[in-house]
């Protein structure tokens, strides 16, 4: 079984374990935060480019709660290191999925981005009030 | 300490975001989501995914604020004024911030090696890593070898976004030789 970190560190476990509760929670809250300001970038901004950005900044803050649940206290990266048998260390699944979906966000960042090009060189504007109002879509 | 540089990181992150909502230049926006992405990578170095941090700090602040600074070199660089009111999109956040928060009540409390997402399949990867592959860097075995299909489809997720961009601006630039200097002064 892995040594808890309250060992190694000296540290009373309890206290430890009130203030994991505590940042844990605060790690979370935070996400939660920033996932509301990407969705009300989304929703509220009618440039393009600004939607984007609130895409990227949606994706990245389900990196944090993906992540932070498989950190793992007095853990260290998932690397073996040899002879080290007591060693914790971090889950390493969630960060694998999190590599794909970094890479996943990037490209429907450069999709979106060489769409917003096309729109502004049909309607003159990647505002999309004006795209709406101006063109004769329907 | 470690919780005091998880804290600090988070508050610089919202504090960033907040400047992302507020400010209308787009450069501007470009460079604090280039702020963004650093900070997101300092974060998740210091809880210990060290590939991801990496990724995101090459891929998050390096690929995408190129991208973005390229898309703006071909748009404009000013966000215009809202048109209107956004009582709508806040109340819908706001909603959406407070499930979110109520379903946090139940994830795994963070640093707990006890918890139900860090004692199976995780722990069984660490287990296996180095009897199975040989691989010491766990992260590097999961993704190559026993997820290997994954990273497929990740590959042929970016292959296809690679080729829907290159169409998009390639009629772009045939319109643009048909049309002549007409294209580039907007």
């Amino acid at each position: 079984m892995p040594l808890l970190a309250g060992d190694v560190e000296g540290m009373d476990m309890e206290g430890l374990n009130e203030l994991a509760f505590v940042l844990g929670g605060v790690n979370h809250w935070i996400t939660v935060f920033l996932i509301m300001a990407g969705l009300y970038i989304i929703v509220s901004r009618s440039n393009m480019i600004k939607k984007l950005v609130g895409l990227s900044i949606f994706q990245t803050s389900v990196y944090l709660l993906y992540v932070s649940p498989g950190k793992i206290i007095g853990g260290t990266a998932p690397i073996i290191i040899e002879g080290a048998e007591d060693q914790l260390y971090s889950n390493p699944l969630p960060h694998v999925l999190i590599l794909t979906a970094i890479v996943v966000g990037v490209a429907t960042l450069a999709l979106g981005l060489a769409l917003v090009v096309r729109v502004n060189e049909a309607y003159g504007s990647i505002e999309e009030d004006e795209v709406y109002s101006d063109g004769d879509w329907n | 300490m470690e919780f005091l540089i998880n804290l600090i990181l988070l508050l610089f992150l919202s504090a960033v975001t907040v400047a992302i909502i507020g400010v209308r230049n787009l450069f501007s926006v470009v460079v604090l989501g280039g702020a963004y992405s650093f900070l997101m990578a300092t974060l998740l170095i210091a809880m210990d995914a060290v590939d991801v941090g990496m990724t995101e700090a090459a891929v998050g602040a390096g690929v995408s604020t190129v991208l973005l600074l390229s898309a703006l070199h071909l748009t404009k660089t000013d966000e215009a004024p809202a048109r209107h009111s956004n009582v709508l999109a806040i109340a819908l956040s706001v909603l959406t911030g407070l499930v979110l928060v109520y379903g946090t009540w139940d994830l795994p409390r963070y640093g707990d090696s006890e918890n139900p997402m860090n004692t199976y399949v995780g722990a069984d990867y660490l287990e296996r890593s180095i009897p199975e592959t040989t691989v010491p860097n766990v992260v590097t075995s999961v993704l190559a070898s026993y997820r290997g299909y994954d990273t497929l489809g990740e590959t042929v997720v970016i292959f296809t976004a690679g080729i829907g961009v290159l169409m998009l601006l390639k009629g772009r630039r045939r319109k643009e030789d048909e049309d002549g200097e007409e294209g580039r002064q907007s």
